[in-house]
């Protein structure tokens, strides 16, 4: 009797700590929710921020967060790819390639403070773009390339070894063969995580915060050089660093439940391609 | 003779899986391989169109001649010779494409068909692989919603379509039902007129009713290759017939 009671108790603490978990998750969402919706419009999405931000919209914010992802996706997608592909496919086992791997899982550890500094050092000074979209996109490039790679991995690991025999044994080379008979089936998966990755990389604040982000611009960035405003370092400002911090507090609320859905609509389109993926593969 | 083995040893790093095999593959006949599990008949089958070659951490010694030049030579290009040298996998697998793209898969390859050649030449390979009649209707289906013995068969005219001038087998039928699996041996008589066949096998039966040649593995060496009548009636090596008449393996 004793030891159903013990594992009722073990069962019963698993089950809270689950709970637990949903409850702040809850909690969060409705704080901000409750606090965001009320000024959200049109007029908030569509409009620069007035009046020394204490009122107009968001919306060089988010489009600032836009071009930065797009930066981010052209700059961390093929070399992530890449770098999985040669690793899944051809990499020998050995020295570097264990190095290669070491490197990789460092990197998703190194905090974005860091990735910031070196953003600043690399592509800020040494490259000379500036403190721009560019520099800051490929930052965020640099932060979720660790993933990135990953998950091409994983993904290129799904597609049965009897795809690639198969083209090989009707005198496929092995790149014809990753290329017509791997990848075709592997970039669903791919996608899934990339995007995965990028909802990540568009809630950063540290690694844009000396890279690009502006603290207030009344436009849009004209070029890849010039600064530009972002979501996350948009909110940040409003709830640390403005000079009438109780009264923009609605509009930072605003700020970061429409952070919030884009996050949420990043995570469910790559739910929904992962979806049609295996419908897909089903069929 | 279409293939020539000789002083064939073969190595998974430190472990010889192939010791010291000598074999005749004669043109247009069957030669079945058979041998208890490990034996090193599937080793051997994959070093005939070099898929070994994919494998880390593996050697080969001695030499295979396929028309008289070795496959195996410094200049040789395994592509090249896995053009010529076709082969049906144990589990059958088509590619989630169409039953039309998976014939067709070989002939783009190097793109030098013409649109009409490539239709021409999957519907000859699906009639050569008995399946023309099941499947004409409904070629742009997907290859994954056909039945096990027919993806089989499929995959038979994916290699036919490249025209190879050897098909190499591996147990094409271990996971069929005998409907499918009697399909599949007729099929291989049908394509020994203009092939040459080898064929491993688990299934004795199988060996005696489709072949022309046996070989018998064991631990890795070849013990004993003869006609298949003979084989089956009267060995010349006692391990030979106690394998073949059940009494282990």
């Amino acid at each position: 009797m004793k030891k159903r009671w013990t594992e009722r108790l073990g069962f019963l603490m698993l089950y809270l700590a689950g709970i637990l978990v949903l409850f702040f998750l809850g909690v969060i969402l409705f704080d901000i929710f409750i606090k965001g919706v009320g000024i959200l419009s049109w007029k908030f999405l569509s409009q620069p921020p007035r009046m020394g931000m204490t009122e107009g919209g968001i919306f060089p914010a988010i489009m600032g967060t836009f071009m930065v992802s797009i930066i981010t996706v052209i700059f961390a997608v093929p070399l992530g790819m890449f770098a999985a592909i040669y690793l899944n496919e051809y990499a020998q086992p050995g020295k570097i390639t264990r190095l290669i791997r070491l490197a990789i899982r460092n990197l998703s550890g190194v905090p974005s403070i860091v990735y910031g500094l070196f953003g600043v050092v690399v592509f800020v000074q040494m490259f000379r773009f500036g403190t721009s979209v560019l520099s800051a996109g490929l930052t965020l490039g640099l932060l979720t390339l660790p993933w990135t790679i990953t998950a091409c991995e994983e993904a290129l690991k799904t597609v049965p070894k009897s795809y690639r025999e198969g083209a090989l044994a009707l005198g496929a080379t092995k790149w014809h063969a990753i290329r017509t008979n791997v990848l075709p089936y592997a970039i669903p998966g791919m996608m899934t995580g990339v995007i995965l990755g990028l909802s990540r990389a568009a809630g950063e604040t540290a690694p844009i915060l000396f890279t690009g982000a502006a603290f207030f611009l009344p436009h849009l960035p004209k070029s890849l050089f010039d600064q530009f405003m972002a979501l996350p370092y948009h909110l940040y400002i409003l709830a640390t660093q403005h000079h009438a911090i109780e009264k923009v507090r609605p509009i930072a609320y605003g700020t970061a439940l429409v952070l919030l859905a884009l996050i949420l609509l990043l995570n469910l389109s790559a739910i929904w391609v992962r979806y049609r993926y295996r419908q897909k593969m089903r069929g | 003779m279409k293939m020539s083995v000789r002083n064939l040893n073969f190595y998974y790093g430190s472990v010889q899986a192939l010791k010291n095999i000598n074999l005749e593959i004669l043109a247009n006949r069957v030669t079945a391989l058979i041998g208890p599990s490990g034996c090193g008949k599937t080793t051997f089958l994959r070093c005939l169109n070099r898929m070994n070659d994919v494998v880390e951490g593996i050697r080969v010694e001695g030499q295979i001649l396929l028309d008289g030049e070795s496959i195996y030579a410094p200049e040789v290009d395994p592509v090249q010779i896995r053009r010529r040298v076709g082969m049906v996998f144990q589990k059958s697998n088509p590619f989630p494409k169409t039953i039309f793209e998976n014939v067709a898969y070989g002939l783009r390859i190097n793109g030098s068909c013409s649109k009409k050649e490539i239709a021409d030449r999957v519907e000859k390979s699906l009639k050569d692989a008995a399946l023309w009649n099941e499947v004409a209707d409904r070629l742009h289906d997907s290859a994954m919603e056909v039945s096990g013995g027919q993806q089989q068969r499929l995959c038979i005219a994916r290699a036919l379509a490249v025209e190879p001038e050897v098909i190499l087998m591996d147990e094409p039928a271990s996971a069929l039902d005998p409907i499918a699996t009697q399909k599949i041996e007729e099929l291989i008589q049908e394509l020994k007129k203009k092939y040459t066949i080898v064929i491993v096998t688990h299934n004795m039966q199988q060996a005696a009713r489709v072949s022309d040649y046996t070989a018998f593995f064991y631990l890795g060496e070849l013990i004993e290759v003869d006609r298949t009548e003979k084989m089956f009636t009267k060995p010349g090596i006692k391990r030979t017939e106690d394998y073949v008449t059940g009494r282990f393996g």
